[in-house]
């Protein structure tokens, strides 16, 4: 892979990210241009999701660097920060205009839906692609309800749970 | 509002915030919050709530709230100092774990496979939660979310035409 399109790959991703980049980062990477395996993509999401930061953002360092090094990280992530950044700015500058507009709130309140069930489906079909053995199952759902329900700071819940998710799988691996 | 004096405080306050941000920038918001209107007066409840709700509609990670607030504090200059606060010593941390990762070690890799389930519980939380938001803004939301989550689960297509389909249902029904 080219550092090109390393930054069309992460362009795209930031472009159409809509509600969260999450969902198009893991198709772009795994199902479309196949930089990563469904596994190997879903460890280096775990590990930019326990360091500070966004996790997309971690993650675009770490497969930027895998492929091209300190350049290929610096690519990842321009291109994944730029498109959206020029965006925003457009969007800032006329949003008072027709962000209060009756037919423009319905069509967003249907993309922010769209965006939501398409979050939840990403998660779902990872977890079904990945079939973690059950105890870390058991992980994953207490991170849903301590995230959803409880609404935990995630600091806190990645606190609790990390220890407890490398414990396990420590384990697995001993027996 | 466009002053230089606030480059400073600015970079500063989002440094400390990207540094605690562990589980990604939605984690921080009411830090964020508490940070941006109350203690720096830079904008009001609402006008923070605004720019949340912008950014979350806009495409892009959820973080680049914080380069819409850098935006409204001190112009282009705020923005670009703002974003590289929050993202570029996260990014440097991100970068030094992945040399330790390349050194192929194993009880690296199980330990990042304990940690898996974790960011896939929490994509899933937020995910319930946006949806949440939407169900109980306008009901008719739930079966299109419901819908869109089977079609991503399910098919191999880009998950955007799950997309375009809300924004036609959104026009039309919502």
């Amino acid at each position: 892979m080219r550092l090109g399109e390393l930054f069309l790959g992460y362009a795209k991703i930031g472009l159409l990210g809509f509600g969260g980049v999450a969902a198009i980062a893991r198709h772009v990477i795994v199902e479309e241009r196949k930089w990563l395996s469904e596994r190997d993509y879903a460890e280096v999401l775990g590990l930019g999701q326990v360091l500070p930061g966004p996790n997309v953002g971690n993650a675009a360092v770490m497969i930027g660097r895998r492929f091209h090094g300190f350049a290929g990280a610096v690519t990842a992530t321009a291109g994944l920060y730029s498109g959206p950044l020029a965006i925003l700015v457009l969007l800032a500058v006329f949003y008072d205009h027709f962000g209060q507009e009756p037919g423009v709130a319905s069509f967003m309140r249907g993309v922010a839906a769209a965006a939501a069930g398409m979050v939840i489906g990403m998660a779902v079909k990872m977890a079904d692609k990945l079939r973690p053995p059950i105890e870390l199952i058991g992980v994953g759902l207490l991170s849903l309800v301590a995230g959803a329900w409880l609404r935990l700071p995630l600091p806190l819940i990645v606190l609790i749970l990390a220890p407890l998710g490398i414990w396990l799988s420590l384990r697995r691996h001993a027996a | 509002m466009s002053e230089d004096g606030e480059i400073g405080p600015l970079v500063l306050a989002f440094l400390a915030l990207s540094l605690v941000s562990v589980g990604g920038g939605i984690a921080v918001l009411p830090e964020m919050h508490r940070l941006v209107v109350e203690q720096h007066g830079w904008m009001d409840s609402l006008a923070f709530a605004k720019r949340f709700a912008l950014a979350q509609a806009a495409p892009g990670p959820n973080i680049m709230v914080v380069g819409l607030i850098g935006w409204h504090v001190a112009g282009a200059t705020g923005m670009f100092a703002a974003m590289l606060a929050m993202c570029g010593p996260t990014s440097l941390l991100a970068y030094a774990v992945a040399r330790l990762r390349q050194r192929d070690l194993p009880w690296l890799r199980l330990v990042e496979r304990g940690l898996v389930p974790i960011a896939v519980g929490l994509i899933a939380a937020s995910g319930l939660l946006l949806a949440k938001g939407t169900v109980e803004e306008a009901t008719l939301a739930l079966p299109l979310a419901a819908a869109c989550t089977v079609f991503v689960w399910r098919s191999s297509r880009s998950p955007l035409w799950v997309l375009v389909a809300g924004a036609l249902y959104g026009a039309l029904l919502l």
